[in-house]
Order: C-alpha cells, then structure tokens, then sequence
C-alpha cells in the first residue's frame, strides 16, 4: 500500500460534513414525503380534505367491488394480411445507422409487433464497434414524440404535400429563374447518397451555395489540417494505439467528435491483466472538470486562456528532448512538472502516443499537429487517410452567410437538419436577417427556433423511419433503414431534396442505386448487386477501409461570377475527395506558435467562462427528451437544469458560499453586453478563475420537456478568426440573494464512510494485484482473525443451474452513463421530473456513483483534507442491486414479495408488494426504489412521463417488462426478461446458453466493457474466468464484511500514475 | 341425567346417517373417476389397427396429410374431388403422377378425363412438381389401401358420431359404460333407503313389545320406553353453537369461493364476429393447430389467425357461406376481423405459448380442454395462480433429448429418485412469471 490514504467523498456537503446532509444520509428515504409540487394540495388529483377522502374511498371501495364481477370484454384483432417474417411477441431485428448532427452510431433495432422499442449497438461495425451513448439509447423516445411535426406546414398551418410541393417549388424556381441566392444550410452531411442528391439540386439550382456548419464545430482541425496537409479534414485518431495520451480540453470520452468510438479504444488500454500488466496513461489540461479530466491519470486545471501557452510548452519540451527547434511562447509557471512529465512519456512513447485537443483554434491546433509530428504519429495513432466524416462545418461559412443574408443578398433559405438559430454563435442576427430573405423553408422532424422563424417546414421522418446511408470514416459505410412504417404525415429530408431537384425516386431506390453504382464496384465479395445489398443491408455495415481516392479535384467549387457554390470540404460527395496524403506535414509551426504566443496568457486575472457540451443533451438538439433531461450529468450529478460550475476559490469569496445538496443562489454572469440569471453550483476540480456553463440548454420552441429548463448558452459564443471560439476570456459573475434549488443527485443513496471504493497504482497492482484491497477480518474465539465473508448467520442459496453474476470493472469505467439510459429503456423506469428529484426519489435502476477522492497523509489536519477537493481524483462506480445471496432485503419483507431464486436473482415480484418500504431500508447499497404515486398515469403531476400517457408515448414500452403502479418498491432485475429469453431459446434448440448471448441491457449498452455479465457457474464463460484469475486480486464485493455475498462484484480502480517516492 | 345419553344417541344416528351419505358421495366420485379413462384407452387400443397397411402407404399418408389434405379426402369433397378410386379413373399410375405433378398443362395438352375435372372444378390444382416421384406413388399407394377398405361409419353424414361409436364399439369389451353404473349407484340408494326404513319398522316393532313386556326392571324401562325430547334437545347450546358454526363456516365458504371467483372465467365463451367451429377444423378435418395459430411454438403469443390464412383455403372452399363473405369485406375494407379474446391472463404474469408447447411438450388441450369438440371456443381453465403453481408442481419435466437440462437431471438424480418436476428446477419462482 501506498504511504498516503485516501478518502473518498461524493461532494463537498459530505466532505465538510453539512448537518443537514448527515441529516437526510441516515435515512432511505427524504424527511418529508410532500406531494410533488409545494404549491397544489393535490395527491394523484383528489385534493386533501377528509370528507372528500372519506367519499372517494367509499365510491372507490364499491367501485372496485362493482368493476371486479364485471369482466370488461377484450378485442383480439390479428393482422389483416400477415407478413411472413414477422410474428407477434418475437422481437425482429434491423440493422441501421443513427447519425444525429455530428453523432454517429451503427446501431441495431429492436423491434416488437413492428415498433422500434430499443437500441443496441451493432457490434459489426469497427467504427463505433458495438458501443452506443446515453443519446443513442434514448433516441428512441423522439421517434414517439407527440410534438413532432405531423405534416408539412405553411406558416404553422398544416397542409398536403402536393399543395405544399407546389408553392415552394413555383417559389424556388421563380428565385432560381432570377439567379436569386438560395442557401442550403445543413448540418454536417455523412451520407454520400444525400451528397449526391444536393449535387442534384446544385444541377436544377445552380445558384445554391451549400452551407455546412456543426453546432459545435472542428474548424480549428479542419484548417490546421489544410494548413499541414492541404487539404480541410478530421483525420481518425487510435487511441487504443497509443500508450500515452495527451489532451488538451478535448472531451474525447464524452462529446469531442466521435466519443463513443474514443471509449472503446481507450477503454481497451485500462483493463490490465495478468497477461498484459499495462495500461494507457492519459493527462488531461482542461478548466472544467470533464468525462475525460475525471479518467486521467494525471490532470492539470488550467485556464483555457492560457491553454495554448501550455500546447507550446508541451511543443517546446517534446522538441528539446528530441534535438529539435522549439518554438517562440511557452512559459509557464504552473503545473511545469505535470507538462514535464508527459513530455517526457510522450517522448519514449513516440509512434505510441497521441495529443490532442479541443480547441477550435487553428493555431492551437497547428501546433498540436506539429507535437504529433515531432513525435511520429502520424500513421500510427493518427491515420489522415481514413478521414472522420462527422464534422464537416466551417463556422466561416456560416458567418458568411449570415453577413450575406443581412445585407439583402440571400433570396432563398433551406435549412436542412440544422438549427442555427439557436445552436449557432449568430443565432440572433441570423433570426434578424431572416427577415429579409424572401423564401425560407426548414426541412426538419421537429419543432425548434428555426422552424418556428422560417415559413414553411417540410417535416422529415425520424431516423427510424427512413432509408438512408452514412460513412463516417472514408471507405466505412453503413445502411440505415425503417424500422417501422413512418407514424406521421412526413417526408425524409432525402426525398425532398430529390423531389425538389426535379427527381422523383423514393429514398430506397435512390440510396441502393447509388450503392449499386459507387459502392458495390469496390468489393468483389459478392458476384450480384442483390446479393451485396441484401447482406450488407442485415449487416448494416460495408467497411473497405481508406479507399483509394480517385483523382481530385479537391478545393471549393465556384459559379461563373466566382462566388463560391460549395465550399470545400472533406469527403462532401458531389465533389471529388481530396487526394490521398502522402504528402509530408507542411505546416509553419513557428508562425502559428507566435500567434498563439500573441492570444494566449499563461496567467491572466479576468475570469474565464468555459461553454461545453453537456453529456446528456449534446448541443440540445434532443431536449425534448425526458429521459436525457433527467440523466444525471456524470461529474456534476445534476438534472434537468444547467448551472454555472465554480471553483472553490471563487465561492470562498462569497463568504464562503455553499451549495447543501442543490440549495444554491441564482448569480449574474455578465458576458460582454449580455446579463443571464443562471444558479450555481461549487465544483471540485474547477480551474481557478473559471467557470463553466452548458450548452444546449435554455431552448424556446422544442416540447413541453425543453421548455424553460436552464438558460442559453448558444448566444455567448462568439466567431473570431473564422472560428467559434468556446470560451469568453473577462467576465464577470455576481452573486445574488435569489435562491435557487438545482436537482442534484450526487448525494442521494450514499454510504456514508463506507469502504466501497477501492483501488491502487499500476506500479502497486504490479507489486500486488491486491493492492488497494481492503479484506475485513473479524477475530473468533477459535480460529483467530478469519476472512469476515467465512462466517454467515444464514444458510445460503444453492445455485445448481445458472448463477447470474456481473462483474464490474471500475479502472474500465468511464461514467457516460449510457446504461443509465439503456436501462430505463429496457425496464420501462418512469420519468418523475425534478421536483421528485429534489425530493430525492429519482427512480434509476443503475446509477453511477461519482466520488472524488484526496489523498492525505496521517495527522493532516481536516482543513488540509479539504484543500484536497481543489483537483480530485474521480472514481466512478456503478451501482445496481447488487444481488446478495445473503440479502437483508429478503428477510424483512413481510408478505415475502421479494425473494431468492435458484438462479441466484434477488427477485422482486411487484404484484405481491404492498409498499412497507422496510427492504429500502434494509439494503445497504440504497438501490431499491419506490413508487411514491402513479408515475405512469398522473398526467396532472408527472406531465413529462412520455412514454406512458399517450398511445404514441406507449409504443416504446418493453412489453415484456411490467409497468409498476404506485405503493410498491422495484429495483434492477437484472434483466430477468432477458435470461428468460435467453434460457427458452436455448431450451428450444435444446443446448445450454452460450456465453454472450445472454448480456444485461446495461452491459450491452457499454462502449467501455465495463460491465462483464454472464453465468458463473459455467465454466467457460467470460466472467467464471475472470473471476477465477482476479479471485483474491482485484476482484472485490462492496461491503464484504458485512457478508452479503452479492452476485455482483467490482475490479478495482487502477491508475497509471508514477508512484511518488 | 336423559338428557346426555340422549342427545349421544341421537348424534350417533346422524353420524351414522352422514357417514352413509359422504361414503355414497365418494364412490360416486371415484367411479366416475374410474369411468373415464375407459373409453380413451379403447379409443387408444382402436387407433393403431389402420397402421397395417404397407410401408409404402405409411409414407404416403405422411406426404398426403403434408400436402394434399387441405384440399382432398377419400371419401368426401373438399376442394377439389374426393380420392376413393381415384387411380382407378386413369389410365395409368405415370398418368396421374403426371398430372398430380403438372395439373394445369396435362388439362391444357387436352387430356379429357382431365379437361372434365377442370370444367367441373373451375380451377386449376398448383404443380406438385417439388414433390418427388417415389412421394407421389407412395400417395397413391395409400390410396389404393385406403379405397380398398369398405365404406363405413367414416361415409355417414356426421363423421364425428360414427369415430365415436367406433370407438364405444371397439372399447365395449374392456371398459364400463358410465349409464351402467349410475343404474348401480341409483339400486345401492335404493336399497340403503330401505334398510333405513326395514330398521325404522323394526324399532317401531321393539318399542311396541317392550311396552307390552312387563317384565322390565325401572332403568330398563326408562332407557328403552323413553320418549326423545326433541325441545330440550333443539334449545340446547350445544345444538344451538353446532348450528350457529355450520350456518358460519357455510356463509364464510361461499363468500369466500365468490370472492375467488372474481374475475375467474371458466366457461367464458363469448359470440364470436364469425361462429367459427374449432370441431370442424380441429376435430374433423385435424387441422394442426400449428397451422393457424402460428406463434404457438415461437413464441409467447400462439396469436388468432390472420386473414390470410383463413383464405388459404376458403378461397375456394364453401366461398358462398354469408360468414366467408365476412373474410372478403374484411380484405375489401382492408380492416381485420375483431375477435373477441377468450383467455385474459393479467398483464403481471408472463406466459410464453413456446416454452409449454415445444420445451414442455404439453398438449394443448391440457390448458385449453377438449378444443375439437367445442362448437364455440370456451374458457377451459380456471387461470388462476393455483392452477399455474399446482400445475407447476405435478408436471414432470420433459428432459429427454434436451440438452439443457442434461446438468440438472444429474443434479437431481444425485438428491432423489423422484421424477424432477417443474417445481424442482425453479418453477415456483416469481420471476419465472412476474417481471
């Protein structure tokens, strides 16, 4: 063991200790059970009068009594014609792609009496490898929004196709007649079918100029790349390649390009074993603590002011070590060691190592490029061939749009998928010069700020209603198809494009004629089209890898006049691919470092405002999703709001402000000439002289979920150097006296004090792969000390059969929270909206516990242990029931409604539950839940429980799984439907379960592997063997020495930090 | 003093009375209980005699009932004419394996005897052409044997009344018909009544010599001459508490069967948009069940047939019937037929048709009774969660040729030498139902 302890804290009340958390952590439940909303008297709809409880019982008493003789009669209604394939309570399942803005998944639909109820990652796939995100998982839920468009409108007036297909083309072809200006603004396009149709579209409009932007854009890679390799890309990065990883505040396992791809590969280097005792080691440089900061070995909270300083630095003792020129700049002051050191591992790491980072400057990414250079990555960890597709934007063209639309030059608007005026930096301007463009469509599937400024939208299918295809990467296509037949009156954005561009095919045809023709010539697989298609159709995936590039004509495509038509960007379709890169790096670092040297301060006394995706809701182009809104952002724990993070540093000067279990104050943040009221919130690991703030909040026009939820952050960004910049250097942030309660449920469900969290060093783990390990040991009279799980009070359960056991691997675990959502989808778990999450009954099946910890030496006085909390490490743990073979739950439930079952399930029958609550009580993982009212039903109370108070809202519902009514308590199941389906099936085919087939929604859900779940008592399953190699090593169950002996059990935390000496 | 040894007497006699009455009961319950199976073992006994009839017809019953039986019998017309003989009317067996395999062109190519069915039939029979010649003359192999045996009860106009008193007929030796021994159940109370009346008279007799007899000491006389006292006995608190708990217990009893019978449907068998008859088509015509209900050994549903599937055969079958005119509407309008659902299992349990039918094994009559006889389909079991769980508890797991269950017989024979049954391996669980 190390010299130093740690403890670990899940927020600032528990590691100061506040009374009133102490308060409410000894209890299961919330001191006072209130109805939902402090100010309606109302419970379930009765208000609470006696007299009127009295007579609502009474009538519901003879009510019940009247309704239980009379058995209403069942309508049973097959199919009129039934197709073959398909058959009623057999799940089907179709391979497709989700692409939602820059988001890219290959996915898998899960689909019952023909409704999509759930996505699985499609493991085919080697870009996203089977791996989805919390917004994968709940895309599902839009596909049943019921305020999606129904039909294509006309100044918010309804109308047909036909009449509305005619006016806007009599209208496009009277601006095209004129050569009026038509811009196509579009979110990044990753489906080379659709670049072919706008290339259609340019043929019948020529005077179109394509306008491609993503909310949050690459163009600092995109022209840092150009610069050093001529032409505009986002090349594809390998972490799992790379043993040293450098980040400079790129969110790379949580929203920076195409996260979910980056977890896979990182997490593949944090799984050391006994055969391959080694890990990645990551550093992180970033302001706000992020998914990525939370995971690094070793983290350096900078200012993003001074970030480019600190790419210098880094460039400079990268090159020194190297025998190469350094750079001009560079000087820092703090965290020398930190950039020492990862110079230093970078170095001897070279070929094997990658930097990165978030920032949108070009210069800051020159120079990036010329460390990755410098230390041979490039063809290593970096391929530039196989360029990533998802991000395409230049926010330069976007400006320029704008300025030309402002001044009267634009006649024609099509906003394609995209919503810049509330996702963009010009957002307000561009709803200003909209005034004055005379023709203004958005082709979009649901309402939001820009649909509500143009005036006609051409509403579009979900996902999940169209045909369509995607390359994420050059040479990486995917398929995507319905799943269900489209629910409302809608059009997919493809279709209108072609219709509009005078071509009449539907999508289906057109997408496979255009695989017939370009991507069907590159394999010689399959001797037929049909053949190629069908398979890569069930596949969903057709991978050739970086193609051999035809002969380019790479550069933007300009009119006679020599405006530009179509500016030049990787891989967009019509127009040739840039030429493959052989080229060497070309870049002027030295011109760029200056620059940077010129911007960047390495200390600065202003503070710095840090906008950043938030996990859950991306840029909020899903915001009308209840269960993105409730998912718990994974550092700060907090739901359905955004909030500005604070260092310590900073509440300390406000009278040492706290904030007690979300009980905070509104602040004024002043930017440049704009004021918001946004709350608060004291953030460990929070740069000094920084705060952060969410976008994707504060939307106006998305659904009754987005309405009014937090404030809007778009609007702060600002375009400088062609650029949007992410941060705003100098503002100024005020507190106020305004309370504030901000949904926070970090503090929820704690065990306090308790020994759950354990981990150690990979140098320690190497001496002893126990290290880190706490085993309690309990002293008797005979034996001495003794292991305390040798000795039990019960008998046990035997477990002959199957005995269904997950381990959790928390040096794999990243905390993104997709089996948070991959859960709640699956179990049907209610949406109970944030005033049930302040009162600290959110519903969650599996949570992920964060916790910080600090190390501090014995005699360390308790103020010492709390200067820790300025740079925590980050420990993530997700905590599900657990599942014990000795469950105190099981004993204290009087009607015996939970109980054990032979597979070693601790199981809950919902049925037989009458809500005394005492099994809450009774466990010691705090992971049982109750249904304090009818989540499901109360539309009055709950109004954001979508997926159950429409019929459209229904369709998403598991159908194996019960909807639980209120008064009983549920808790993880541990899938149960799914073993059952999974038991039957091999019973069936008469054989036992194959290992793998059988998988938890949460451990499917899991881009990192973290989650191994399987059946212990075969021998030749994943998790009997990595039991039996970690038994007694890393391998640990929370709270053994109280003997519970759950079915789920952990892997430590390891870190690859150098041991101090 | 009386009193006691009275009322003893008294309770001795209704003892004795309803000791008669529930022995009676009984074997009348275990008579019928023997009763039953009497015919279905004579029906076993019958079924297997048709089986002599060569290897060859054996397999052509086989590809008959796979392929031909939706649309011929032997001796009735379906859709297409009945087979009695039928290679009789041709020339040669070639020919009419030509014809079975090619239907439409030996018609066109002018055959008469064909071109005379087709004017007949107004249609054409699909090729058979997948099927293989050995199959097709293994068909009329098992038309040869079966035109060979003699018209009988299967020609009357209701088939299913001639199976059964072939069955009666063939079981006549061995069982017991059930109307012989309610004759003798009927003659045992007959004669039971009279001995209660011959002893009645006898006591009547007794009483009046004793009266007579003077020779009787005071406490013989006493005992034997003592006239009951019927109002000391009915006000007794004895009585009165024996009365008040059977009047209790009776009350509780049928409170308790009627708050058990809520929501319980046996019987439950509503009119249907279309009287569809499950003796017709299951009973009569043996169509597998597998056939219109297709989920039933995929998945949890066993499903109501669609539409098309009805019309794979009365497309041309009793096409005029006003209820098939019901089928039609249904694919002009393009709205499927509502039935009305018999069996409501509640939404907190989980039944899955395919575990019972393919890992279980379990006939569907088992739950569903005597389905190919119901005219309108009814609710046979009670559903409730006793019958699941007794259900549960009886039942012997089907483990032959199962390789998943391969580790728990071994475990189970290892604990005992009882047949491991659903309850052994975890059948009374709640999540085996309840998620």
């Amino acid at each position: 063991m190390s010299e130093q302890n740690k403890i670990y804290w899940k927020g600032l009340e528990e590691l100061t200790n506040e009374p009133s958390f102490v308060a409410n952590a000894e209890k299961e439940f919330a001191s006072v059970p209130t109805a939902p909303s402090a100010s309606s008297n109302t419970l379930d709809g009765l208000t609470g009068q006696r007299r009127d409880f009295l007579k609502v019982m009474g009538f519901g008493m003879a009510a019940v009594s009247l309704a239980a003789c009379e058995t209403p009669v069942k309508k049973a209604i097959p199919f009129l014609n039934k197709p073959e394939e398909y058959d009623p309570s057999i799940a089907n399942y179709y391979a497709s792609s989700y692409a939602d803005g820059g988001d890219y998944c290959a996915v898998l639909v899960k689909t019952r009496e023909g409704r999509p109820i759930k996505i699985e990652g499609n493991k085919l796939s080697s870009v996203t490898q089977g791996g989805t995100s919390a917004r994968v998982q709940a895309s599902i839920l839009s596909l049943y929004d019921t305020e999606r468009f129904k039909a294509p409108t006309v100044r918010k007036k309804e109308t047909t196709w036909a009449a509305f297909d005619k006016e806007v083309g009599e209208k496009l072809a009277e601006i095209a007649g004129g050569n009026g200006r038509i811009a196509f603004v579009t979110s990044s396009i990753v489906s080379p079918s659709f670049k072919q149709a706008l290339a259609e579209w340019i043929a019948k409009y020529p005077s179109t100029n394509v306008v491609v932007y993503d909310p949050v854009s690459a163009s600092g890679i995109l022209n840092a790349n150009k610069a050093s390799f001529g032409s505009a890309f986002v090349p594809s990065y390998y972490f799992n390649k790379a043993d040293v990883i450098v980040s400079f505040s790129a969110d790379f396992l949580g929203t920076w390009l195409s996260s979910t791809e980056y977890t896979k590969q990182f997490a593949a280097g944090r799984k050391p074993t006994a055969d391959r005792p080694h890990m990645n080691r990551l550093y992180s440089f970033e302001a706000n603590l992020s998914l990525t900061g939370s995971n690094a070995d070793y983290r350096a909270p900078i200012k993003p002011s001074a970030e480019g300083v600190y790419v210098a630095a880094l460039y400079n003792a990268v090159a020194s070590a190297l025998g190469r020129p350094t750079v001009a700049g560079g000087s820092i002051t703090a965290h020398k060691d930190t950039v020492a050191q990862a110079a230093k591992d970078l170095v001897a790491a070279s070929g094997k190592s990658l930097v990165v980072s978030g920032s949108n400057d070009v210069n800051v990414q020159l120079l990036v490029n010329g460390i990755n250079e410098l230390l041979g990555n490039y063809g290593k960890t970096i391929d530039i061939n196989t360029q990533l597709l998802t991000r395409q934007g230049q926010d330069a063209d976007l400006a320029a749009f704008v300025s030309q639309a402002k001044s009267g030059g634009v006649q024609a608007v099509i906003f394609n998928d995209c919503n810049p005026v509330f996702d963009s930096a010009l957002g307000t301007e561009l709803k200003a010069a909209l005034g004055s463009v005379s023709l203004k469509v958005a082709i979009a599937s649901r309402p939001d700020e820009t649909t509500e400024a143009v005036d006609y939208v051409a509403a579009a299918h979900h996902y999940l209603e169209s045909w369509g295809d995607a390359e994420p990467r050059t040479g990486y296509y995917s398929l995507t198809q319905p799943a269900i037949t489209k629910i409302f009156d809608t059009r997919q954005a493809l279709e209108t494009v072609l219709l509009w561009s005078g071509n009449t095919t539907d999508a289906y045809k057109y997408v496979s004629s255009y695989w017939a023709n370009n991507v069907y010539p590159r394999q010689n697989s399959y001797g037929s089209f049909r053949d190629f298609w069908n398979y890569s159709l069930h596949d969903g995936i057709f991978e050739v890898g970086a193609p051999s590039l035809r002969a380019s004509t790479a550069g933007a495509v300009k009119d006679s006049t020599g405006n530009v038509v179509m500016p030049e960007v990787a891989g967009v379709g019509p127009f040739e691919r840039a030429s493959p890169h052989t080229a060497s790096f070309s870049a002027d670092v030295n011109a760029a470092a200056n620059a940077v040297d010129g911007t960047y301060k390495a200390t600065s006394t202003g503070t710095d405002l840090v906008i950043y995706e938030s996990i859950g809701l991306g840029v909020g182009r899903d915001a009308n999703n209840p269960w993105l809104q409730e998912f718990a952002d994974p550092v700060t724990r907090a739901c359905w709001d955004n909030y500005i993070t604070i260092p310590q540093s900073l509440a300390k000067t406000w009278g040492d402000f706290k904030v007690n279990e979300g009980d905070t104050i509104l602040a004024n943040l002043k930017v440049g000439g704009t004021t918001i009221k946004v709350p608060v919130l004291v953030q460990p690991g929070q740069a000094k002289d920084t705060i952060g703030l969410a976008l994707g909040y504060g939307r106006e026009v998305a659904g009754k979920a987005a309405k009014g939820v937090g404030v809007n952050a778009h609007k702060l960004l600002t375009i400088a150097d062609g650029a949007a910049k992410y941060f705003v250097a100098n503002v100024t942030v005020e507190k106020t006296e305004e309370k504030y309660r901000v949904a926070h449920v970090q503090t929820h469900h704690t065990i306090m004090g308790r020994d759950i969290v354990q981990g150690s060093t990979l140098n320690e783990w190497k001496k002893n792969p126990a290290a880190g390990r706490h085993i309690v040991e309990v002293t008797t009279g005979d034996k001495g000390h003794v292991p305390a799980t040798s000795m039990s009070l019960w008998p046990g359960h035997t477990r002959p059969n199957h005995a269904w056991g997950m381990v959790v691997d928390m040096s794999a675990c990243i905390g993104c929270g997709a089996c948070t959502i991959a859960c709640q989808v699956e179990n049907n778990v209610p949406v109970v909206g944030k005033e049930e999450v302040l009162n600290r009954r959110e519903m969650h099946w599996i949570r992920i516990d964060r916790y910080y910890s600090s190390s501090y030496k014995e005699g360390d006085s308790l103020s010492m242990k709390e200067e820790a909390a300025e740079n925590p490490q980050v420990v993530f743990q997700p905590l599900m029931c657990q599942h014990c073979n000795n469950a105190p739950c099981e004993t204290v439930c009087p009607v015996a409604a939970t109980t054990h079952s032979t597979e070693g399930l601790n199981q809950m029958a919902y049925n037989r539950c009458i809500g005394t609550r005492y099994c809450a009580n009774n466990c010691p993982y705090k992971v049982r839940r109750f249904n304090w009212f009818s989540y499901p039903q109360n539309a009055e109370n709950f109004p954001l429980n979508f997926p159950t108070l429409s019929d459209l809202g229904r369709m998403v519902l598991n159908p194996d799984v019960t909807v639980r009514a209120r008064g009983v308590m549920e808790k993880c199941s541990m899938c149960v439907q799914r073993l059952q389906e999974g038991k039957l099936n091999a019973k069936k085919e008469s054989r036992r379960p194959i290992d793998g087939e059988i998988v938890t929604a949460c451990a499917a859900a899991c881009s990192a592997g973290a989650i191994i779940f399987g059946d212990m008592n075969d021998a030749e399953s994943k998790i009997a063997q990595l039991m039996d190699a970690e038994s007694g090593k890393r391998n640990y169950q929370l709270l053994s020495e109280i003997n519970t002996n759950p079915s789920v059990s952990y892997l430590t935390k390891i870190r690859n930090t150098a041991d101090k000496a | 003093m009386s009193l006691n040894r009275l009322t003893s007497r008294y309770w001795v006699r209704i003892g004795a009375m309803a000791a008669t009455v529930l022995t009676l009961h009984f074997s009348a319950i275990a008579q019928d209980g023997a009763a039953t199976p009497a015919p279905a073992d004579g029906a076993a006994a019958a079924a297997p005699a048709p089986a002599a009839g060569g290897g060859d017809a054996v397999a052509g019953e086989a590809v008959f009932n796979a392929n031909c039986k939706q649309c011929h019998a032997i001796n009735e017309q379906v859709v297409g004419p009945a087979l009695r003989d039928a290679h009789k009317r041709w020339p040669s067996d070639k020919a009419l394996t030509e014809f079975i395999k090619y239907p439409q062109k030996t018609i066109d190519g002018g055959n008469a005897y064909a071109k005379g069915l087709y004017d007949k039939y107004k249609q054409y029979m699909p090729n058979h052409n997948f099927l293989k010649d050995e199959e097709i003359g293994s068909v009329i192999a098992w038309i040869k044997a079966e035109s060979a045996k003699p018209v009988t009860a299967a020609a009357a106009p209701a088939a299913a009344d001639g199976k059964g008193g072939a069955a009666a007929d063939a079981g006549a030796g061995a069982g017991i018909d059930s109307s012989f021994l309610t004759y003798i159940l009927g003659a045992l109370v007959l004669v039971l009544i009279l001995l209660i009346a011959v002893l009645g008279l006898i006591t009547t007799v007794l009483t009046k010599y004793l009266n007579n007899n003077e020779n009787l000491t005071e406490a013989d006389k006493e005992y034997a001459l003592d006239a009951p006292n019927y109002k000391s006995f009915f006000g007794s608190k004895a009585f009165l508490f024996v009365v008040t708990f059977i009047f209790t217990m009776v009350v509780l009893k049928a409170g308790f069967d009627k708050v058990y019978g809520i929501n319980v449907n046996t019987g439950y068998a509503p009119t249907q948009p279309i009287p569809f008859s499950h003796k017709l088509h299951a009973g009569t015509y043996e169509i597998d069940c597998g056939y219109c209900h297709t989920g039933v050994y995929k998945g949890k549903s066993a499903t109501i047939p669609s539409v098309n599937i009805c019309l794979n055969c009365h497309n041309a079958i009793k096409t005029g019937s006003p209820n098939m005119q019901k089928l039609y509407k249904a694919v002009e309008n393009n709205k499927p037929i509502e039935w009305v659902r018999v069996h409501n299992l509640p939404d907190l349990a989980y039944f899955n048709h395919s575990q019972h039918t393919v890992v279980g094994k379990i006939e569907c009559e088992k739950c569903h009774g005597a389905i190919k006889e119901m005219e309108v389909v009814e609710q046979h079991s009670t559903l409730t969660m006793g019958w699941c769980i007794n259900c549960h508890r009886e039942t012997v797991v089907k483990t032959e040729g199962n390789a998943y269950y391969d580790k728990l017989v071994k475990l189970h024979a290892d604990k005992t030498n009882k047949p491991m049954t659903v309850e052994n391996i975890g059948g009374l669980e709640c999540s085996k139902c309840h998620y």
